[in-house]
C-alpha cells in the first residue's frame, strides 16, 4: 500500500502529455509509427524541456508539420532527423547521435563505472590480504605486553 | 601524495563544471548554419507583395536578415537598435516578417518607423524553419559570398550591436 501511495505521489502513472491535436492521415501504420517515434524523440526548441508531441508551441507544430509532410513524402524517418539537425543543430536531438563529439556523452558513465570498479576491487584485494606488519614493530609490542604482564 | 587531496581536486573540478554550467544560457542554441550558404528563399515583399525579393539578388553584398513580427514584444524592444544600425547605411538590412499578419506588419511599421530596405513575408514560417528560428527576433549577417558569419538569437541591444555584430560587418567589409 505504501509503495502504492508512493508511486502515486511520484506520477509513475502519469503518462506523457501528448499536446498534438492535429488529426493527420496516415498512408500506412509505418508511417504512423515513424511519426510518432519522431515526434517524441525531437525537441522544441521554444520549450525546450519538451518534445515535439508534448508542445503545443507554435513552432512545434509547425515541425510537427514539417515532419508529417516529409514522410508523406517518402523520405526516411533518418532523412527528417538530418534535415532538423541540419537547421537547428545536435540539440534537437533527444536521442544524440553517435559521433566524434558525442562519444565522451554515450560513453563516458561507462568509462567512469568501470574506473570506480577498479578502484573499489584494488581496494578490497588489499584488504584481503592477510595483514603486514613491521617484525620490529611487532617484537615491540610484545615486549611491552610482557612487560606490562610482569609489573602485575 | 597526500591521498586526502584526491577528494578536494574531484569537487573543485565539479565545482569548475557546475560553475560554467551556471554561466550558460540554455536559451542560445549555437546554429549550425554559421559559415554555411545561406538557405535560398524568394519571398514577396511586405511593401508590394507583387514583387518578390530572392536570396540570389543578394549575392556580392554584405547584408543583415533580421527576423520579426507585429505580435513579437521584444523586436520593439530592438526596434531602436535596427534602425539605429540600418541608419549607418553599412549594410543592407532585410526585414523577415515571419507568421505575421501583413496588415498589422504594415500598421507596425507606420507606427514605429521602417527600418528595412524591404522586408519580406513569411506567412507559414518555412523560410524561418529553413534558416533555424525558433524564437522571434533574430538577427543574421550574411557576407558577400553568400555565408552565413553570424547570429544573434533574441532582441539586440546596442551593446550586442557593438561587441558582437559590427566586428562582423567591420571585417567582412574591411
Amino acid at each position: 500500500m505504501r509503495v502504492l501511495l508512493l508511486m502515486l505521489c511520484f506520477g509513475v502513472w502519469v503518462v506523457p502529455g501528448q499536446a498534438a491535436i492535429e488529426a493527420y492521415q496516415f498512408d500506412s501504420p509505418q508511417m504512423e509509427a515513424d511519426y510518432n517515434q519522431l515526434v517524441d524523440e525531437l525537441r522544441c526548441l521554444v520549450c525546450q524541456n519538451q518534445n515535439l508531441a508534448g508542445s503545443d508551441a507554435g513552432l512545434a507544430r509547425d515541425l510537427r508539420r514539417e515532419t508529417y509532410e516529409m514522410l508523406r513524402e517518402g523520405k526516411s524517418p533518418d532523412q527528417v532527423v538530418e534535415f532538423m539537425v541540419a537547421r537547428y543543430g545536435d540539440f534537437v536531438l533527444y536521442r544524440p547521435q553517435f559521433k566524434s563529439t558525442t562519444y565522451l556523452l554515450w560513453i563516458g558513465p561507462f568509462l567512469l563505472m568501470l574506473g570506480v570498479l577498479y578502484l573499489l576491487v584494488r581496494r578490497l584485494r588489499r584488504s584481503d590480504g592477510a595483514v603486514e606488519v613491521d617484525a620490529g614493530a611487532l617484537a615491540e609490542a610484545k615486549q611491552l605486553l610482557e612487560n606490562n604482564e610482569s609489573n602485575k | 601524495m597526500n591521498r586526502s587531496i584526491i577528494p578536494l581536486v574531484i569537487f573543485a573540478l565539479m565545482v569548475g563544471l557546475l560553475w560554467r554550467g551556471l554561466s550558460l544560457d540554455p536559451k542560445i542554441v549555437p546554429s549550425p548554419l554559421i559559415d554555411k550558404q545561406a538557405p535560398a528563399f524568394s519571398l514577396a515583399m511586405l511593401e508590394d507583395q507583387s514583387r518578390k525579393l530572392s536570396t540570389a539578388d543578394l549575392i556580392g553584398q554584405v547584408w543583415v536578415l533580421n527576423v520579426w513580427a507585429s505580435w513579437c514584444v521584444s523586436c520593439r524592444a530592438e526596434h531602436e537598435v535596427i534602425t539605429a544600425l540600418a541608419s549607418r547605411n553599412l549594410v543592407t538590412v532585410v526585414g523577415l516578417n515571419y507568421k505575421d499578419e501583413s496588415a498589422d506588419a504594415t500598421r507596425w511599421l507606420q507606427q514605429f518607423g521602417n527600418p528595412y530596405a524591404t522586408s519580406v513575408i513569411d506567412l507559414d514560417g518555412r523560410v524561418g524553419i529553413d534558416w533555424g528560428v525558433y524564437g522571434v527576433p533574430e538577427t543574421f549577417v550574411i557576407g558577400a559570398d553568400g555565408l552565413i558569419k553570424y547570429k544573434h538569437i533574441g532582441p539586440v541591444t546596442h551593446e550586442s550591436l557593438e561587441q558582437k555584430i559590427m566586428p562582423v560587418l567591420k571585417e567582412l567589409l574591411g
